[in-house]
């Protein structure tokens, strides 16, 4: 053992000579170093790349540093041959570090005060465009806000709001075909909202009365709508990754010119279902846009101790998925990479990954209260200082496409609609006694005809235990 | 042909054999047409058949193209009908299942292998959360057009996480059909139903089943065959006692009718076929005709199948039965793996024969 150790000693000491290499260089194969954010531009590049000297490729295209640093050693010209294809060997025993030196950078177009950055890429989106997506913006937000406050008074049972997520539910939905097929985790209603589902649908929906599409069959913000290429939401977590793949399989096999777009958070991202519907929509070659909200929580647990790589955007590459990670809150930013990705994923039929940074200023819910486990000033911050929805308003606005003017007629106006939807859903009366037992099946079994008979002859019976007005 | 399948029963041990020839025996008593046909390839033309009848139809699972299936039951079926169609899946009972579930909610008929239910635990949250209640908690926009197919319950020497019997908790769930062929009749016309029925199918195979040789008529073999779904099927007519069960238990059953035969006691066993929607209207207008029941099952006794059917006669049929319900289940331990162990942790013929004569008064 200590003679391998003499050995090894031996041959660092000597790349050492016959590469003229620093000490540090060694060091940082074993360690991992700590991101530099000062001066990054010039040091970093000496430590990332320590082969600069003797790499004679370009490094200007590359947006993320390789993961694993080459050696330029004689033995890497012969090659081995394993299941899978040949691989380089290197007598070098190196790990490749827990994380990279540098996290991966977000990619953003619009700066914090609303301007475009110069020499950004980006795609083009004109006044007509850009005035929808900020409307919808607004109107998402007006929208959560009151639907909250109508749970509070008790009136639906319950609610998830959006609120710090505007730009990832609209611009995204802004970037999509009507035929691509999305699968929702639960905070993108502006999604729906986008593809054209009304105010009065969501209350609908909420209040689960007879014009419920769901026909009183889920809970709030459980929205669908098969008009909208809108599935259903699901409660538990991360089932809609697999399911998104074999969507899109199943537009591969039938050769549309669609994708399917799933929406996940960063606390899902943990789900066994994610691990699977990645790999497989990779193996499968199949059309499908992954978009990861980090938003920072999932109900009470941070980031921090949800995993510990560089976020999600990592995670693209170890499944043989192009990735790319998105400032969340910047809508043009988010416009342009989901467009892309879903012309990548039809064109070139494969997965894409797309990490959208950003932050959930709103509770998980209205059965939580965030400021139990968080700092009411964080959620401040972010509310005022970092809110994606004037963000893009300011840029909106000093193109002169959006006047105060505007602004307080479209609140006021969404506002009374939504309560007026609110008010009217509320009274509008709930599903029969029939629809109990319908859907159970595509065609009704004998069993379940039974119990519906059973069910209506009780309460023609006993009319005095139901309630007044129950409608068979 | 039917000389080959005879042979390959022999090669897969003598086990087999026994079984194959047992089933000539029963066969004999009733035998209408002149032609056979194993369990396995029964699945493997039903699947064959509707892929062919309907592009929309495909086939996923581990194993199922290239090395034509863990048990075979999808032999041939790549070579047919190429890898889009006939897809070996990377191992996760979750990922593939899930993927199933996306597919079938965007259009396609997808038919899902596991290699044993046993393994369908892994993906059970897609099964019940996603497939089983979509179609209702969507109001009916989304519907699940998929068959969840693979050898269930006991095999031979596999131990406890390879023999259990999953009939009771997939038949629990409404949203859900439930599934158990016994002849190979049964395995063509309920997988060709399973495969074209709108909602989500469990279909239940056992794997000792797959190599046993029916009778088969000329209706069964026509492409076009079909069974109906939540109906029974009274495979030996009696009047003395009801024997109800289904899958490899209906052979036992046949075996004991036999014995009880011998000794005055006619017997009438029906092969329930379908588990959900159960056939409770054959069970009890049986019942009624016998006064007596006895139930047999290979899964485990409480909460299981036998449990239902017992309270759904003593619910409507009451005032019929002369005697106390009987039922007959596995034990309640998870499945050992000697062979002593297991034969005594399964129903066995000479049980069946005992409870029908407690039944009938004629034992203790």
């Amino acid at each position: 053992m200590a003679i391998w150790f003499a050995r090894s000693r031996n041959l660092v000491s000597s790349l050492r000579q016959n590469l003229g290499l620093s000490a540090i260089l060694i060091k940082r194969n074993y360690t991992s170093p700590r991101p530099v954010f000062t001066n990054y531009q010039l040091s970093s590049r000496v430590f990332l790349n320590p082969f600069t000297s003797f790499r004679h490729e370009s490094t200007a295209v590359e947006t993320q540093p390789d993961l694993v640093q080459q050696s330029d050693h004689e033995d890497d010209a012969q090659e081995l041959d394993f299941p899978g294809g040949k691989v380089g060997y290197t007598s070098e025993m190196k790990f490749i570090p827990e994380s990279s030196s540098r996290r991966i950078p977000c990619y953003r177009v619009l700066n914090e005060h609303g301007s475009i950055i110069p020499n950004s890429d980006h795609v083009p989106v004109s006044e007509k465009l850009a005035v929808r997506m900020y409307e919808q913006m607004a109107t998402l937000q007006v929208m959560d806000h009151i639907f909250y406050e109508a749970q509070r008074q008790g009136r639906i049972s319950f609610y998830l709001t959006s609120v710090g997520e505007e730009a990832i539910n609209i611009a995204s939905a802004a970037a999509l075909s009507p035929e691509d097929v999305v699968l929702p985790q639960y905070r993108e209603p502006g999604v729906l909202l986008w593809r054209g589902f009304t105010l009065e649908e969501f209350a609908n929906q909420c209040f689960g009365n007879k014009a419920d599409y769901g026909k009183g069959r889920q809970m709030p913000i459980h929205y669908g709508s098969n008009q909208h290429n809108y599935f259903t939401v699901s409660s538990p977590i991360a089932t809609q990754l697999p399911q998104a793949a074999g969507v899109g399989y199943a537009l591969k096999m039938e050769k549309k010119n669609a994708c399917a777009v799933t929406f996940i958070g960063d606390g899902g991202t943990s789900e066994g279902d994610f691990h699977a519907g990645l790999n497989f929509a990779a193996v499968m070659e199949a059309p499908v846009v992954f978009i990861c909200r980090n938003n920072g929580w999932a109900i009470s647990t941070h980031i921090s101790e949800q995993f510990r790589s560089d976020g999600i955007v990592v995670k693209g590459q170890a499944y043989g998925i192009r990735s790319i990670r998105v400032d969340g809150n910047d809508a043009l930013a988010v416009y342009s990479a989901v467009r892309s990705a879903r012309e990548m994923a039809v064109t070139e039929q494969r997965p894409v990954l797309i990490e959208m940074m950003t932050y959930r200023v709103g509770h998980h819910s209205t059965s939580d209260d965030s400021t139990k486990y968080r700092e009411a000033d964080e959620i401040q911050y972010w509310k005022m200082s970092r809110n994606p929805v004037n963000r893009f308003k300011k840029w909106v606005e000093d193109n002169g496409w959006w006047s105060e003017e505007d602004e307080s007629k479209l609140r006021s106006s969404t506002r009374k609609q939504l309560l007026q939807a609110i008010q009217a859903a509320e009274k509008w009366e709930k599903q029969p006694l029939t629809e109990l037992f319908n859907d159970v099946y595509d065609v009704k079994t004998k069993n379940l005809e039974e119990q519906e008979h059973g069910l209506k002859e009780l309460v023609e019976k006993q009319p005095q235990d139901y309630p007044p007005g129950f409608h068979i | 042909m039917w000389g080959i399948l005879r042979q390959r029963a022999v090669v897969d041990g003598g086990l087999s054999l026994r079984r194959t020839r047992s089933a000539l025996v029963s066969a004999r008593s009733y035998a209408a047409g002149s032609k056979e046909m194993t369990v396995r390839d029964a699945l493997n033309s039903a699947i064959d058949e509707e892929m062919s009848a309907d592009p929309k139809v495909f086939v996923m699972g581990e194993e199922v193209g290239q090395y034509q299936g863990a048990y075979k039951i999808t032999k041939g079926l790549l070579e047919k009908y190429g890898p889009e169609r006939v897809y070996d899946t990377p191992i996760t009972e979750a990922g593939f299942t899930g993927i199933g579930v996306g597919a079938a909610y965007a259009g396609l008929k997808p038919v899902v292998e596991f290699m044993t239910f046993n393994f369908s635990m892994q993906a059970i949250d897609h099964i019940i959360n996603s497939a089983a209640k979509s179609n209702y908690m969507s109001a009916g926009q989304i519907n699940v057009p998929i068959v969840f197919r693979g050898p269930n319950g006991a095999a031979a020497g596999v131990g406890a996480q390879h023999s259990q019997c999953y009939a009771a908790w997939y038949a629990s769930v409404p949203g859900l059909k439930v599934l158990a062929p016994y002849s190979a009749e049964d395995a063509r016309g309920l997988l060709k139903a399973a495969i074209r029925d709108p909602d989500p199918v469990v279909f239940l195979e056992n794997e000792l089943l797959y190599g046993e040789s029916f009778p088969i008529s000329e209706e069964a073999l026509d492409s076009s065959f079909c069974l109906p779904i939540g109906k029974a099927k009274i495979e030996r007519e009696g009047k003395d006692v009801t024997i109800v069960t289904f899958s490899k238990m209906v052979g036992f059953a046949l075996k004991a009718a036999e014995k009880l035969a011998e000794e005055g006691i006619s017997a009438e066993v029906i092969n329930l076929r379908s588990i959900r929607p159960l056939d409770r209207a054959t069970i009890n207008a049986s019942v009624r005709k016998t006064s007596r029941l006895v139930t047999v099952e290979e899964g485990f006794p409480q909460h299981g199948v036998c449990a239902e059917i017992c309270a759904s006669v003593v619910e409507e049929s009451f005032s019929y039965l002369d005697a106390p319900v009987e039922r007959i289940a596995g034990a309640d331990v998870p499945m050992p793996y000697a062979a002593n162990l297991e034969r005594l942790a399964l129903p066995q013929v000479e049980d069946i024969v005992r409870a029908a004569k407690r039944a009938c008064y004629r034992s203790k």
